[in-house]
């Protein structure tokens, strides 16, 4: 009834495999984009700015990465956090040490660090597979933090082993206000979601989705394994990197190699998880749901706390809202283990259908 | 050359105490295919579980019965309340569980039991053997020693119970096909319930020897990470392969942080057993003992 697409021909080969066919669908991403780019700049406080949106489009991007390597390609990795920190880092070191620099042009070259070290971690999945190289990719984690410690290069040799992130200023615009840093941000992320959705469904997406479904069937029939799957190293470790670089630039501001820990490479697979593998969609719903609940959490012990006058002490309070995070994942696993977005096709296919029952 | 050896023995010693976290995982990969990353919560609830119930003024020997109770227990609803919901999932949705189970339990222990970090004594001391310094003049810590030969005892008792006992054998059936199992009439339920218990039971004792070295505290989570590396280097579903992998990665990460640290600026335990596996791996790619994966189109 609500979503039907009866009555829409599709005429030309380019209308049939438009990125949104239905109609609904491109009225319904265009007022997301329309909320999003106009509505929420004049209306949302700085605090949503910089405690919400922020972070979660930035940790979106970071899931949109792991996605293309472990929901399309099919590559467990738990170190996308390191890849993060990479391409943080390395923006850093492009914009102090190339004078004049675009920023932009900077963020691109950490990712593009980024990329080249998701390689290098990249080249044992052509042997290990599972479980077994979900535990290598840990070495990837914790050498590349320890590097960044250890290796005063990387910190311009700051005692403390931390960086402040370069003033944000892009064609001698500077973002400081937390609208502006938040415009910037879903700019990047809209058009590298664009780009990763149209991968996906395109030639190479293919390619990694034939690898991830059975790599040997897949070599049989002529796509070659290792280009496939470290391009998919390569394109989602880049991703990461450019999140790792905006969650420095235009999230934290002073960041230290630690920000970039395991805690944060398993956040960002429990957003593809829970969002659901295999679409970009998901990572966004994902990112949502991860950002979203610790601060509902807090929110609602607090209001235990004022309104109803139920104290709770602080460290029970933490550990309260740990527990109910664990407890929350594993409710979805166990009644969406395809994740949200399946959630919310499944919501489409109701729609098409209602009120009718077949 | 003793300064060698002291490093190689307390490294081996060591390398034991991984061997029994990573028991834990492999009990439970082997029989049900989870890669089971609450072991090492479950390892810190154990201990502080013990922890507490003695501060309730519960003797040792009365503390040990009931923390193994909790710990079954644990183990039975971990496995009806998060497993059974997901059987024939995707391996990935339920490790994420075990991940999710993990902070689920963290929660849960420090909420019941406290937040600070706390001593176990389990009456054995660390410090060195008189008589064993005296004769080599290598100082070998006799904690260390007892906490291996515990383990080697606990790897006795898994072997044979999963060679002699009607049990074991049924859980070796399944963790080789489970519809086979099924097939002639091996209770799977049941049999998963079991191997939960049995590792609930290894944590405990993971736990009270982490514990006693250790202290009881939140950092008391990380050995999982230290296991990581052993169970990978020694195959996922290797009991034997634990253990070897246990001694392999405990010796090499202390005589490479002793030899090698110093000339990269030292903390690289944190790495190097996951670089060493990583190298093993390219060569052995389902670890030492694993299961070779044959794959069929």
């Amino acid at each position: 009834m609500f979503y039907r697409e009866a009555g829409q021909f599709k005429t030309t080969y380019l209308a049939d495999s438009a990125i949104f066919p239905i109609r609904q669908d491109r009225i319904g991403m265009a007022v997301i984009l329309a909320i999003a780019f106009v509505v929420v700049p004049f209306t949302a406080s700085p605090y949503i700015f910089s405690a919400i949106l922020i972070p979660f489009l930035i940790l979106s991007l970071a899931a949109i990465g792991l996605n293309i390597l472990t929901g399309y390609a099919g590559q467990l990795s738990l170190g996308s956090a390191a890849f993060m920190a990479v391409g943080a880092f390395m923006s850093y070191n492009i914009v102090l040490r190339v004078p004049g620099i675009p920023m932009l042009v900077a963020f691109a070259g950490g990712g593009l660090c980024a990329a080249a070290i998701g390689i290098v971690f990249g080249l044992p999945s052509l042997r290990i597979r599972g479980f077994y190289l979900a535990v290598a990719t840990l070495a990837a984690q914790f050498f590349i933090i320890w590097c960044l410690t250890k290796v005063g290069w990387f910190t311009n040799y700051n005692p403390s082993g931390v960086i402040t992130a370069q003033a944000l200023e892009i064609l001698g615009y500077r973002f400081e206000a937390p609208a502006a840093k938040y415009l910037l941000v879903l700019c990047i992320v809209a058009l590298m979601a664009l780009a990763a959705k149209n991968m996906a469904r395109g030639n190479i997406g293919r390619k990694w989705m034939a690898v991830r479904d059975m790599d040997v069937a897949a070599e049989v029939i002529g796509i070659p394994q290792m280009r496939t799957k470290l391009l998919a190293f390569a394109v989602s470790s880049f991703y990461c990197g450019v999140s790792g670089a905006l969650f420095a630039f235009a999230y934290l501001g002073t960041v230290e190699p630690e920000a970039y820990n395991l805690d944060l490479s398993f956040r960002i697979l429990f957003m593809v998880i829970i969002g659901g593998a295999g679409t970009v969609l998901g990572s966004f719903l994902g990112s949502a749901f991860i950002v979203l609940t610790p601060i509902a959490l807090n929110i609602f012990v607090h209001f235990l706390d004022n309104s109803v006058g139920l104290h709770v002490p602080a460290s029970a309070a933490s550990n309260l809202e740990v527990m109910v995070f664990g407890a929350l994942i594993i409710f979805f696993l166990i009644v969406e283990p395809n994740g949200l977005a399946r959630m919310w096709s499944t919501g489409k296919e109701k729609l098409r259908l209602w009120p009718f029952p077949h | 050359m003793q300064f060698f050896f002291e490093v190689l023995i307390g490294g081996l010693l060591s390398g034991v105490m991984y061997s029994l976290v990573a028991l834990g995982f492999v009990l439970i990969y082997k029989a049900s295919g989870v890669f089971n990353f609450a072991q090492g919560t479950m390892v810190f609830f154990a201990a502080l579980t013990f922890v507490g119930l003695q501060e309730q003024g519960l003797s040792f020997w009365m503390a040990i019965p009931a923390t193994l109770l909790v710990m079954v227990l644990l183990g039975l609803v971990i496995e009806r309340g998060v497993l059974r919901p997901l059987v024939n999932q995707p391996q990935i949705s339920l490790f994420m569980a075990t991940i999710g189970l993990s902070f689920l339990l963290e929660g849960i222990a420090q909420i019941v039991w406290g937040s600070s970090a706390r001593g176990l004594d389990i009456g054995i001391q660390d410090e060195p053997i008189q008589w064993i310094s005296d004769r080599l003049g290598l100082n070998v810590s006799k904690f260390d020693l007892s906490a291996a030969a515990i383990a080697a005892i606990l790897v006795a008792v898994l072997a044979q119970f999963f060679s002699r006992t009607r049990i074991g054998r049924a859980l070796r059936a399944v963790a080789d096909d489970h519809q086979a199992a099924l097939a002639v009439g091996i209770p799977l339920k049941q049999i998963w319930a079991i191997v939960w218990a049995v590792a609930g039971a290894v944590a405990l004792v993971a736990g009270l020897l982490w514990g006693a070295r250790n202290g009881v505290q939140f950092a008391l989570t990380f050995v999982a990470l230290k296991a990581l590396p052993v169970l990978m280097l020694g195959g996922l579903e290797s009991v034997p392969g634990a253990i070897v992998g246990g001694l392999v990665i405990g010796a090499s990460e202390k005589l490479a942080e002793v030899y090698l640290g110093p000339f990269v600026g030292g903390g690289i335990e944190g790495w190097f057993p996951y670089v060493l596996a990583l190298v093993v791996l390219l060569f052995r790619p389902e670890g030492l003992f694993g299961e070779k994966i044959i794959r069929r189109v």
